[in-house]
């Protein structure tokens, strides 16, 4: 006998998310999703931005990981608050574990939400969590075929950051083959070409998340809180 | 790498689908997988056999369609299917298209047999 399903397979983690984005907009807290290869430059991004903008923005961060809470005692040092969420086989982040860290911070005292994923390029792009952007950060090392060979991640994105700028000197990166590879795999995607370790183009990317944390969405509610500092 | 989490959340469905059918066994499910999903149906076929053990859809073979990429084009308005994962209109070059298929994650359809009819295996 045969019976008909139609159903999404992904559909119990989709509603999960779609809860997780309602108390986000509900509180008026714009959410990233960072994503990328393990040492891409996820956690050097992280502390750049909190480094630039933790004293213009209530921010707080999830960090996702395999294993260990190496990450998370890094961006502890910034004194904001951290959840640490580690996902034991799971090669990413889901809505449910977005949603297990949320219990662990005051809502009403974010304005900025970023979750750092777990380092992959496949996994992530697939499972929402409830974020208003996904962001990718991948490096020059990685190579310049990576928007071919993973396009789906390329596809979900919002941003792409291309990290270790001041390495191509060194490396066979075609920029411009990757830029038009990426850009055809996603023509909205908007491109940053960054260093985190010279800081070079890391002004974009500044103003860009400081311009979506302060959406007229994200404006509206976050009147209502009472300020941090 | 994420097909097991996905080979879980199938089981669930399936097992969930398959409540009202005591005592019979899943024999076969079909899917549909978009090209871009980035699952891979082996390993999606070797994660689902190993955690449907035990249950009620243990041994059940997993029929799976690949769907392509299709997109629309805004511009042109023609529907076009693509071999590279690009969201480009080929017609038109414009890159104002929407993606309507090539990301399925779906179950379509199941098939249950009886439990009594093959009782010597299946008691």
């Amino acid at each position: 006998m045969e019976i008909k399903v139609v159903k999404n397979i992904l559909e119990a983690n989709e509603v999960i998310a779609s809860q997780n984005r309602g108390h986000f907009a509900e509180k008026g807290i714009y959410v990233v999703n960072l994503m990328g290869s393990p040492g891409a430059g996820k956690t050097t991004l992280l502390e750049k931005t909190l480094e630039r903008l933790k004293e213009k923005k209530r921010i707080a961060v999830i960090e996702g990981d395999i294993a260990t809470s190496r990450d998370a005692e890094r961006i502890a040092a910034y004194a904001i608050p951290t959840v640490q969420i580690n996902t034991g086989a799971a090669c990413h982040l889901d809505g449910n574990m977005v949603r297990g860290g949320l219990k662990e911070l005051d809502l009403d005292q974010i304005d900025l939400l970023i979750v750092e994923n777990v380092g992959n390029l496949v996994c992530p792009a697939e499972f929402k969590i409830g974020e208003n952007d996904k962001v990718m950060i991948i490096s020059v090392p990685e190579g310049d075929d990576k928007p071919l060979k993973y396009p789906l991640m390329f596809q979900v994105s919002s941003v792409l950051l291309l990290n270790k700028i001041d390495l191509l000197p060194y490396l066979d990166f075609d920029i411009e083959r990757f830029q038009n590879d990426a850009l055809k795999v996603n023509p909205k995607l908007k491109i940053m070409a960054i260093s985190c370790k010279t800081g070079e183009g890391l002004d974009n990317w500044f103003r860009w998340i400081e311009e979506m944390a302060a959406s007229p969405f994200a404006r509206n509610s976050s009147a209502t809180k009472s300020r941090r500092h | 790498m994420h097909e097991f989490g996905i080979a879980q959340s199938l089981l669930e469905i399936v097992e969930q689908e398959a409540l009202p059918y005591r005592g019979s066994r899943v024999t076969r499910v079909k899917l549909m997988i978009g090209k871009l999903s980035g699952v891979i149906p082996d390993a999606l076929r070797f994660a689902f056999e190993a955690i449907s053990m035990g249950g009620i859809a243990e041994g059940a073979s997993l029929v799976i369609e690949e769907v392509p990429l299709r997109i629309t084009c805004k511009q042109c308005r023609k529907v076009s299917i693509m071999d590279d994962p690009f969201l480009i209109c080929p017609h038109c070059e414009g890159t104002d298209v929407e993606m309507i298929a090539g990301r399925e994650l779906e179950i379509k359809e199941m098939e249950i047999e009886d439990g009594n009819q093959g009782s010597q295996e299946h008691p």
